[in-house]
């Protein structure tokens, strides 16, 4: 299936969990949030949450510096 | 108020703009904008704020100049070095433009002092270098009601936003809490490309005189994110949370507190 990953169309594995695609990208799930179709997924729900064909995800780095 | 002459060729370059003319021009003197860190974003968000004849700017950072920022911090040099960073944007500030009345606050802003030098003022910026200190503004701009223009920067990546609470969502909408100590790293571990401030912080200036003279659209609602890589702006939608702990129906925050140090300093 395909999914939109911040704004670019990828090819996943049918089925895979947000906790999954992030594992997936290498990335520490407490360093980002994830929407998954303009909803904040909660970090407690990213074993869950299957992503779905065509879902649009944006994952947004925790960014604190000035 | 009325302009003097020095003040309309000063200004004359806004005053021509239909958005802004006098009575906008007359709305950016009038103002009252508190700045959080006098760091990489500060300086060009003040310096752009004092250009532009914001009338009262005040700049809340207990740090002083260091060697390391001079390759970012625009608004301090050689001469102010080991000066309080809020004393030495004060004086490159007031000298840019006399006409603002520039505050130097060497304080740390914490849960004690932190609605009290708010109180007075029309928009906050933060710019500040640690996630307590960002939860805890915006926290308190939540409960003031205060216009908050945030923005951030790591490597080569910036981010801004304009939360505007009771109209839209806040910054723990998105981050509903403070990353794990030690996951996210500083600019002074991971390093950040010295102009990307200067970026990030002219997009905070332009907020905050848009919300102060009332023209455009305010950044509420989207998280602005810029890679200096890949020269690429992505605006992401940001829900607001109902169930956001300080902005939600229910809010489970009910006064401010301060996030240890340590549990996620950056």
């Amino acid at each position: 299936m395909k999914v939109v990953i911040n704004g670019d169309t990828s090819e996943v594995e049918e089925g895979l969990t947000v906790a999954g695609l992030l594992e997936t990208l290498k990335i520490a799930p407490g360093r980002v949030a994830v929407e998954v179709n303009l909803q904040i997924v909660k970090k407690c729900d990213y074993e869950n949450h299957a992503l779905n064909d065509m879902d649009t995800v944006e994952i947004v780095n925790f960014v604190g510096g000035g | 108020m009325e302009f003097t002459e020095e003040q309309l060729k000063r200004y004359s370059r806004h005053i021509i703009l239909p958005e802004v003319g006098g009575k906008g021009q007359k709305k950016i003197s009038e103002a009252k904008v508190l700045l959080v860190g006098a760091g990489g974003l500060g300086c060009p968000v003040g310096y752009y704020l004092a250009a532009a004849g914001v009338g009262t700017i005040a700049i809340v950072d207990n740090d002083k100049v260091e060697l390391s920022n001079l390759q970012r911090q625009i608004a301090h040099s050689v001469k102010t070095l080991d000066m309080h960073k809020a004393d030495s944007a004060k004086q490159t500030f007031e000298a840019l433009n006399p006409d603002v009345n520039v505050i130097a606050v060497k304080e740390r802003l914490h849960s004690k002092n932190i609605l009290a030098l708010f109180k007075d003022y029309d928009i906050i910026v933060d710019g500040t270098d640690n996630f307590p200190t960002r939860y805890l503004i915006n926290d308190a701009c939540v409960m003031l009601k205060k216009p908050l223009v945030s923005g951030a920067i790591l490597r080569f990546e910036g981010q801004v936003t304009t939360i505007l609470p009771g109209d839209g969502p806040c910054y723990r909408c998105l981050f509903e809490e403070p990353p794990p100590a030690g996951l996210v790293p500083s600019c002074q571990e991971a390093g950040v490309l010295g102009v990307l401030p200067g970026v990030i912080g002219a997009l905070q200036a332009t907020e905050v005189l848009k919300l102060i003279i009332g023209k455009g659209k305010p950044l509420k609602g989207n998280l602005l994110i810029y890679d200096a890589l890949g020269v690429n702006f992505r605006k992401v939608k940001i829900p607001k949370n109902e169930d956001c702990p300080i902005c939600g129906k229910n809010p489970s925050i009910k006064e401010l507190t301060d996030l240890s140090e340590e549990y996620c300093s950056i």
